[in-house]
């Protein structure tokens, strides 16, 4: 697909490229980190606004709270903790790779780890916060 | 600086002292930091006392106590700094027009700042009501 000129220009890339240029549970991995720290930086740009809004005294502030507790807003605080909970553990068992190569040679099996370990935090977790969802 | 093959692989540290090395370094410090600060908030925040319960008397009663708005204030400063470090990375990846690449840093740059300043202002000057 070369139109003859020198100038590079980023090939397109199908779907599934975007999964598999290094394929694998690690690039997984460093694609949800992504995600997830976008999604933390986002939430937590919106709750700095929330937080100053205290300024605004009492009643603005308790009215304004309001927005967090529609049932939609449960549904994203899962993804929130969620976010949180990923972003965490993975990123600590990217530092403690960082810091002893070696575990690079046992990825698999940390990634495996690191999931069981989200797994039991998170379940439960997610379960108390919707539970008022169904009646709870 | 020759250090040899690693086994295994890893991120290296880039450089030595540069500045994309001192923020590799930021990223992984700040980040530990992180996993206490940020994850012991929201688990108090969402399990102990539950988001349907966080009023303006909450704030109050946690404020009140100077070492909470420290907690506070570290947990804003080092969580900032850190997503909007995250936010330059994932932007140097995939903005490739240099003119859009630095506009687009600027805008996150500005905005972190009148963020970490709203934050630090109403952290620091907000009143508890007799």
């Amino acid at each position: 697909m070369s139109d003859g000129t020198t100038k590079e220009r980023p090939t397109f890339t199908a779907p599934r490229a975007w999964i598999s240029y290094r394929g694998g549970l690690g690039m997984l991995m460093w694609a949800l980190h992504r995600l997830a720290g976008l999604g933390i930086l986002l939430f937590l740009s919106l709750h700095i606004v929330d937080i100053f809004l205290l300024g605004f005294g009492k009643s603005v502030f308790n009215e304004l709270l309001g927005f967090y507790r529609a049932p939609w807003a449960r549904v994203m605080e899962v993804f929130l903790l969620f976010g949180v909970l990923f972003h965490a553990i993975n990123g600590l068992r990217i530092i403690v790779q960082d810091f002893s190569p070696r575990t690079w040679l046992a990825e698999r099996k940390l990634v495996i780890l690191e999931l069981v370990v989200l797994f039991v935090i998170f379940l439960p977790a997610a379960w108390a916060i919707l539970q008022p969802l169904f009646g709870g | 600086m020759a250090t040899g093959r690693r086994r295994g692989g890893g991120h290296r540290r880039p450089g030595s002292k540069g500045f994309e090395s001192w923020a590799w370094l930021f990223m992984r410090i700040s980040g530990v930091v992180l996993l206490f600060l940020a994850v012991f908030h929201l688990l108090w925040m969402h399990f102990v006392i539950g988001v349907d319960n966080i009023d303006f008397d909450t704030v109050v009663g946690r404020w009140s106590n100077p070492l909470w708005r420290i907690y506070d204030f570290a947990l804003l400063g080092f969580a900032l700094v850190h997503g909007v470090n995250g936010l330059r990375m994932v932007l140097e990846d995939y903005v490739r027009k240099p003119g859009r690449l630095l506009a687009m840093k600027s805008v996150a740059y500005v905005l972190a700042f009148l963020l970490l300043s709203a934050g630090a202002y109403i952290i620091f000057t907000f009143s508890v009501p007799a």
